[in-house]
């Protein structure tokens, strides 16, 4: 069969690295001592958590009343933050489970950051609901459970429930692909370490594995299996959080475009922020060589293709708005666009859909402090979108006199700073503990070359040229 | 299994590839082969079958789908009726997502634990290595000497045409080396 002509591939990995290599540069950030900027980010993240937990504790000792909250304006921040952290969670599993079953090679630099980002954001968003619930300690009331309450059975019909189950479940099937990738990673960690506390542990974590074919047989089954399941999964999960205000009656939200609509957004702001802590992974840890600028340029074109994707969007809810013919849905529209809270929906349209433009450039999407900033611009803007949907809505209620206003308290702030202290403790926490880069996929999607110890050398011509 | 095997080791995935193929041709018994990631088109060089945690999969899926369906009407119908805005009791639509979640939570965690058990994998359990190296950068083949006629020199000679690194012999001890 003669050779099919094509395009040379950018490698995966570049440096020119041995298998060896890899392991080693990738468990040299946990072998080291950790920087002054790792502790100083550390110190950072664990002011905010502290501000964050004196919050949460004042709002549950005192009730909610600390909020902003109005009886117009019934969900507000809180909900807003709680969609923002699960939308970012949704990347996480869009690389590790939606690019493998495509089988795009290059995921496997980014997926065990991003499902570990993953695990972390899906934390922080839960929080939100259960603080909301105003008594929180009674939060085991929606797990259904033979009780003395009757016994009261949970609603099954209501989409808050389907929350609950879609929020645990997604939490708990990513922490277990999370450590399902790591396990190998664990036993290569074990190998190379000298007796310690190290070894001991990665030795219980990684359940004794060998790297037997046998078992690797079975583990890439099981993976692929997962990832089967992770992909539908992924979906439902926002799209189910969508539910939560496409099946209530108040215009703005009883929309069939929903679930697309956040699916699309939560990888969107997802991506997002994989690339936010990936660029500074990437610089800090000394990983240039294996989250390059292909991988930083291919995520910046699924980010584009989202962030369009939410653009049109935002187009059809208006249209939808004004071919409905429905007054109060054309109303709440327009009062997004022009009423007081149209700074809110400005700020989300330039961020979203205006400013991601400019990664149609090649130029753009290859210098890294230009995606830094568009990154960061897309997190505000996400956060927003969030905002506009959930507030604008509320606000102006069918009835004028119970039109109302929002702002948030102190409190709210310090809870949503707090969230990013817990996210940016616990990824820094794993930086440090784990593996940042999975190590066996890597290697075996890099195809590194073989080096013989009888290399002919590279002057000698080929029999083509000889002849020649 | 005899109580002597060969170890080989090759720094390359194509090598031991080639190597576990001539060796199979060759009528040898392959005990297991040991690689730092999973080396594509070994398990056919092996001969090993494909998975049946495929099934063990779908069951737990089903069991979880099913038991979730039949749980939600129970409670809808049966133990705690509700009007729910005149919509039927059992209405089945509404019953979709959180069944679908317990299929996916059921499948991922029982086909992961089925996993763990016929691969024998779990904390605590001691590590069979055969090389160190083998989580990083070698892939080692173990051969079976399975009789007296097992001629190691002519193996050996075999292994050196795929660059082998290394060949030893070990006798593993009671239990086995290599799980």
């Amino acid at each position: 069969m003669s050779e099919t002509p094509s395009l040379p591939r950018p490698e995966l990995i570049t440096g020119d690295k041995t298998l060896a290599d890899v392991t080693n540069d990738i468990c040299a950030p946990l072998e080291c001592r950790p920087t002054g900027l790792w502790w100083a980010a550390i110190a950072v993240s664990l002011t905010a958590l502290a501000i964050g937990v004196a919050a949460v504790w004042y709002q549950i000792a005192t009730g909610i009343g600390t909020w902003g909250l109005n009886k117009t304006v019934g969900w507000a921040f809180d909900i807003t933050n709680f969609v923002f952290w699960v939308g970012i969670g949704h990347a996480g599993t869009l690389i590790s489970a939606v690019l493998f079953l495509f089988r795009a090679k290059w995921r496997t630099a980014v997926n065990r950051s991003a499902e570990a980002m993953t695990l972390f954001a899906v934390m922080c968003a839960g929080i939100f609901p259960l603080i909301h619930m105003g008594r929180t300690w009674l939060a085991y009331w929606t797990l259904p459970y033979p009780n003395t309450r009757g016994p009261l059975w949970v609603n099954f019909k209501s989409p808050l429930l389907w929350d609950v189950f879609a929020i645990s479940t997604y939490l708990a099937i990513s922490a277990l692909f999370w450590y399902v990738g790591l396990v190998p990673d664990l036993a290569t960690v074990r190998d190379r370490s000298k007796p310690g506390w190290r070894k001991r542990i990665c030795s219980i974590l990684c359940l004794g594995w060998n790297g037997s074919a046998r078992t690797w047989h079975r583990y890439e089954t099981v993976y692929l299996l997962l990832a089967g399941l992770a992909t539908p999964l992924v979906f439902s999960v926002h799209s189910i959080v969508s539910m939560d205000f496409a099946t209530a009656v108040i215009p703005g939200w009883h929309t069939t475009i929903f679930p697309p609509y956040f699916v699309a957004g939560a990888i969107f702001s997802g991506l997002a922020m994989v690339l936010t802590l990936m660029i500074i992974a990437r610089k800090t840890m000394n990983l240039q060589n294996y989250i390059t600028i292909t991988h930083i340029d291919r995520m910046c074109k699924l980010m584009l293709s989202m962030g369009c994707l939410v653009g049109l969007a935002y187009g059809t809810e208006f249209f939808m708005a004004f071919y409905s013919g429905n007054g109060y849905e054309q109303f709440v529209f327009m009062n997004r666009a022009l009423g007081p809270f149209s700074w809110a929906y400005w700020t989300m349209v330039i961020c979203n859909v205006g400013i991601p433009q400019l990664l149609w450039f090649r130029k753009v999407r290859t210098t890294i402090p230009l995606v830094f900033l568009i990154v960061i611009v897309i997190n505000i803007g996400m956060w927003f979108e969030r905002f506009v949907i959930i507030v604008t809505s509320l606000h102006r209620d069918f009835l004028p006199s119970s039109w109302a206003d929002y702002a948030p308290t102190s409190i709210e702030i310090a809870t949503l700073l707090g969230s990013f202290g817990l996210f940016f403790t616990c990824f820094l926490m794993f930086c440090r503990l784990a593996p940042v880069i999975a190590i066996a996929e890597v290697k075996g999607a890099a195809c590194l070359k073989k080096r013989r110890r009888a290399e002919t050398p590279p002057a000698e011509k080929s029999p083509a040229e000889k002849i020649a | 299994m005899s109580d002597r095997v060969l170890v080989a080791s090759f720094e390359h995935e194509d090598d031991l590839l080639a190597a576990t193929r001539a060796v199979r041709g060759r009528g040898l018994h392959i005990v297991d082969a040991f690689t730092p990631y999973a080396v594509h088109g070994l398990d056919k060089a092996m001969g090993l079958r494909s998975s049946r945690l495929t099934w063990v999969c779908f069951i737990c899926g089903m069991i979880g789908a099913g038991g979730m369906l039949w749980f939600e009407n129970w409670i809808a119908a049966v133990a705690w009726p509700i009007d729910v805005g005149g919509k039927p009791w059992n209405s089945l639509p509404s019953d979709v997502p959180v069944a679908f979640e317990a299929a996916v939570l059921l499948a991922g965690f029982g086909s992961v634990f089925a996993l763990f058990i016929v691969s024998r994998l779990f904390p605590g359990r001691a590590a069979r290595i055969v090389d160190l190296r083998a989580t990083d950068d070698r892939f080692v083949l173990v051969i079976d000497q399975a009789d007296a006629a097992f001629d190691v020199a002519a193996v050996e000679e075999l292994l050196q045409e795929f660059d082998v690194v290394e060949t030893r012999e070990l006798a593993p001890s009671k239990g086995g080396v290599l799980g």
